[in-house]
C-alpha cells in the first residue's frame, strides 16, 4: 500500500469527503487502502466493496464506540507504524482537523491541509482568505494530506473490488482522556433556508449592524429570506440559524443574492449549488465573483437603497 | 489558572496583497497587519476565564518579526499580564511543525494549565498549530471550542461539529484548545489599559537559540486564482447598475 485513506462516518454512512478523498488517493498512488474506525466500521467497509482498493482495515474497540481525538489518533498512528504508507489522506473535515495534527506531531510527518487541487508544482491550497492560492510541497518520505470539499469528484472513483480486514488496535482507558456527550443541534428558528427560492445573503461588507435592515428590506421587495456569513453572525448582527456555510446551512436557491460576501471556501461550500448567483462586492477581485453569474462591482450601501426604491416604485 | 494565548499578526481584511518578486509570498512592505481574528476571541476567552476565577495569569505569545510586538501590546492593553515574543528574522516560518516546535520549546517550562489558540490563521490557514503544540507538550487537545467551563482540574467544552451540530466533551487539564470565532465579544482596550500595557513585560526569545531539524513542508509559490466562470460584470454607475439588476431579477432569473 502506498496511500492510506482515513475514512469518516457521517450519520451511519461514509462521509462525502471520505469518498472524494478516495478519488484523490487513486489519482496519487497505485495501491490505495482505507481505514474505517469505530462501531460502524464494517458498514463503512461494505460501502467500499465495489471500489478499486487494496483493502479496507476495520478498527473496532469498546473505546472507539464514539469519536474521540485520543482514540482515533492512537488507532491511526498504530496503523501507520504497521503499514508505513507514503501518503495518509482524508477529507478536510472538522474531525480531521481535530485529531490529524496529533498524528503529524507524534510521528513527525508534515500535514499539508485543506488542499483544493493538485498542480505540477505541488498541492494547492487557498491562503490569505482565499484571495491567493499557494502551492505547497514536502520532501518528506511520508506526508499527510487533507482535501477540501470538491477537490476531487467522487464520481471518478475507479471501480473494482475491495475486501475488509480487521485491524487489532491496542487501546487502554488511560489513553482516552476525554468523555464525549451526544451531539445535538441548537434551536433552529422558524426560517427554512434550505427550501427558500430566493436568498439575500449578508456579508461583512454590510459594514455595520445599523445597515442590516436594508438587507431585510431588499429581501421583502423580492420575496427572499435573509441569510448571512459567519462573521456577521459572530458579531450578533443576524441570528445564527441564518448562517450559510460549512458550519451553517447548505442552500441551493434559484437566486443567491449576496451583499458584501467575500466568497471564502467555508461560505462557498454552503451555497455553490445555487442556480443563479448575483454578487455585489466593492472589490473586483473578490473570490465570490469566480462563482457569480452576475458580478456587480460596487458599494452595497449605495446600490441597495436605490435598488429597493426602484423595486418599490414598480 | 495560568493561560497562554497564541496571537498571530496577519494581513488585515482590507490590506493590499501584492505578491513578492520571487512569487513566494506577499510583499510584507505593503501589508497592513491586524491580530488574527479568531485569536482575538481566544484572548477574550482567556481573560474571561481569569476574571471568572479571580486569579491567575494570561500570557500573550506571538512569533514573528518585530512588528508582532504590536499585537502583543494590544493583548496587554486588553488585560493580559505579560508577553513573550518569539523573534524571527528573515522570511516568516510557514511550516506548522517548525512553528509548533518553537512554541513548544518556549512554553514547556512554563507549565501552563491552558494553551489557547485560534482555530486557524487567516494568512496560511493551516488550522493545526494548537493541536500540534498540545501533542508535543503531551497534554489534552481539542478544537473548535464555542464555550468553555473550567472545573477542578478539568475542562468541559462545547465543540462545534459540522452543519450546525455541537457536542460537549470533558477532559483533564492541562490542555491546548483552539477557539472558534463568535463565542464571546472581544473587548476593546481601555485608555487605562493602554497606559498600563507600557509597563508590562514582553520577553523576547530568539529563534536561533532553538535548534530544530525536522521534516517540513514549504509554501513554494503564491498566485492569483484563475477564474473559470464567465460572469457578466456590472461595474458602471450606480443608477445603471440598479437598472440592470432590476432587469435581471425580472426578465432573466424571473423572481419578481
Ligand atoms: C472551520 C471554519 C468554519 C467556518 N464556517 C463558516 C460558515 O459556515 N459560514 C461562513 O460564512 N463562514 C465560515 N467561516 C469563515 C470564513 O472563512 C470567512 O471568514 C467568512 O465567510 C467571511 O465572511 P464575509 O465574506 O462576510 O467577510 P469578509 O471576508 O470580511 O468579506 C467582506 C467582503 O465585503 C466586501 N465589502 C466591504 N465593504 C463593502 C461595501 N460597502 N460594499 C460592497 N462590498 C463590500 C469586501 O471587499 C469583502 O470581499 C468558517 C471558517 C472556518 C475556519
Ligand atoms: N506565528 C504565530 N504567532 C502566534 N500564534 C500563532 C502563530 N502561528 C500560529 N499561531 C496560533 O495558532 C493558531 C492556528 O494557526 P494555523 O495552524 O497557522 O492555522 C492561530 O490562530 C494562532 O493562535
Amino acid at each position: 500500500m502506498d496511500v492510506l485513506v482515513i475514512l469518516e462516518e457521517s450519520q451511519g454512512s461514509l462521509h462525502r469527503l471520505s469518498r472524494e478523498a478516495i478519488a484523490g488517493a487513486q489519482k496519487l498512488g497505485s495501491s490505495v487502502a482505507a481505514l474505517a474506525i469505530g462501531e460502524n466500521a464494517d458498514t463503512l467497509a461494505s460501502e467500499l466493496s465495489s471500489y478499486d482498493l487494496e483493502e479496507v482495515f476495520t478498527a473496532k474497540h469498546e473505546l472507539l464506540s464514539s469519536y474521540s481525538a485520543d482514540g482515533y489518533f492512537e488507532t491511526v498512528i498504530q496503523l501507520i507504524r504497521a503499514e508505513s504508507p507514503a501518503l495518509v489522506v482524508a477529507g478536510h473535515t472538522y474531525q480531521t482537523r481535530d485529531f490529524m495534527p496529533r498524528v503529524s506531531a507524534k510521528l513527525d510527518i508534515p500535514f499539508i491541509p485543506d488542499i483544493v487541487s493538485l498542480s505540477d508544482e505541488g498541492f494547492v491550497k487557498q491562503v490569505l482568505n482565499a484571495k491567493l492560492n499557494a502551492s505547497l510541497s514536502s520532501a518528506s518520505d511520508q506526508i499527510i494530506l487533507s482535501f477540501q470539499s470538491a477537490a476531487f469528484n467522487d464520481e471518478e472513483i475507479r471501480g473494482g473490488s475491495c475486501s475488509a480486514r480487521a485491524f487489532d488496535v491496542e487501546l487502554d482507558s488511560s489513553q482516552v482522556r476525554s468523555v464525549s456527550e451526544e451531539p445535538f443541534q441548537e434551536a433552529t428558528g422558524d426560517v427554512d433556508l434550505e427550501s427558500a427560492e430566493v436568498l439575500v445573503s449578508v456579508g461583512r461588507g454590510i459594514e455595520k449592524e445599523e445597515n442590516v435592515p436594508i438587507a431585510f428590506e431588499l429581501a421583502k421587495a423580492i420575496g427572499a429570506e435573509v441569510c448571512a456569513s459567519r462573521p456577521v453572525v459572530d458579531s450578533g448582527w443576524i441570528d445564527s440559524f441564518r448562517q450559510v456555510g460549512s458550519s451553517g446551512h447548505n442552500v441551493a436557491p434559484k437566486l443567491y443574492f449576496s451583499l458584501g460576501v467575500s466568497g471564502a471556501i467555508q461560505h462557498v461550500v454552503g451555497m455553490k449549488g445555487s442556480k443563479n448567483i448575483l454578487a455585489i462586492n466593492k472589490d473586483a477581485d473578490a473570490p465570490i465573483f469566480e462563482l457569480a453569474d452576475y458580478a456587480v462591482v460596487g458599494n452595497v450601501l449605495e446600490i441597495i437603497p436605490k435598488l429597493i426604491e426602484a423595486l418599490n416604485n414598480k | 489558572m495560568k493561560i497562554a494565548v497564541l496571537v498571530k499578526q496577519v494581513p488585515g481584511p482590507e490590506s493590499a496583497l501584492p505578491i513578492n518578486d520571487h512569487g513566494t509570498w506577499v510583499d510584507e512592505e505593503s501589508v497592513t497587519f491586524v491580530m488574527n481574528p479568531p485569536d482575538n476571541f481566544a484572548l477574550e476567552e482567556a481573560l474571561l476565564i481569569k476574571e471568572g476565577k479571580g486569579d491567575g495569569e494570561v500570557v500573550v505569545v506571538s512569533m514573528g518579526p518585530d512588528r508582532v510586538q504590536k499585537v502583543i501590546r494590544e493583548g496587554l492593553a486588553k488585560g493580559a499580564d505579560r508577553g513573550i515574543h518569539i523573534e524571527e528574522v528573515g522570511p516568516i516560518e510557514k511550516d506548522p511543525l517548525h512553528i509548533a516546535k518553537r512554541f513548544t520549546a518556549v512554553l514547556k517550562d512554563e507549565n501552563f494549565d491552558l494553551v489557547l489558540t485560534g482555530l486557524q490563521s487567516d494568512d496560511t490557514g493551516m488550522g493545526q498549530t494548537g493541536v500540534l503544540i498540545g501533542e508535543m507538550l503531551g497534554i489534552s487537545t481539542a478544537t473548535l471550542a464555542v464555550e468553555t467551563d473550567i472545573k477542578d482540574g478539568h475542562i468541559r467544552l462545547k465543540r462545534e461539529l459540522e452543519s450546525g451540530w455541537f457536542q460537549w466533551v470533558e477532559f483533564p487539564l492541562p490542555a491546548s484548545i483552539s477557539i472558534q470565532s463568535g463565542l464571546n465579544t472581544p473587548r476593546y482596550p481601555s485608555l487605562k489599559g493602554i497606559m498600563g500595557a507600557k509597563k508590562k513585560e514582553i520577553k523576547t526569545v530568539s529563534c536561533t537559540e532553538l535548534d530544530i531539524s525536522s521534516n517540513c513542508q514549504s509554501v513554494d509559490k503564491v498566485f492569483v486564482p484563475q477564474t473559470s466562470k464567465h460572469s457578466e460584470v456590472i461595474d458602471g454607475e450606480v443608477d445603471a447598475a440598479v437598472e440592470r439588476i432590476v432587469e435581471i431579477l425580472k426578465s432573466e432569473i424571473k423572481v419578481i
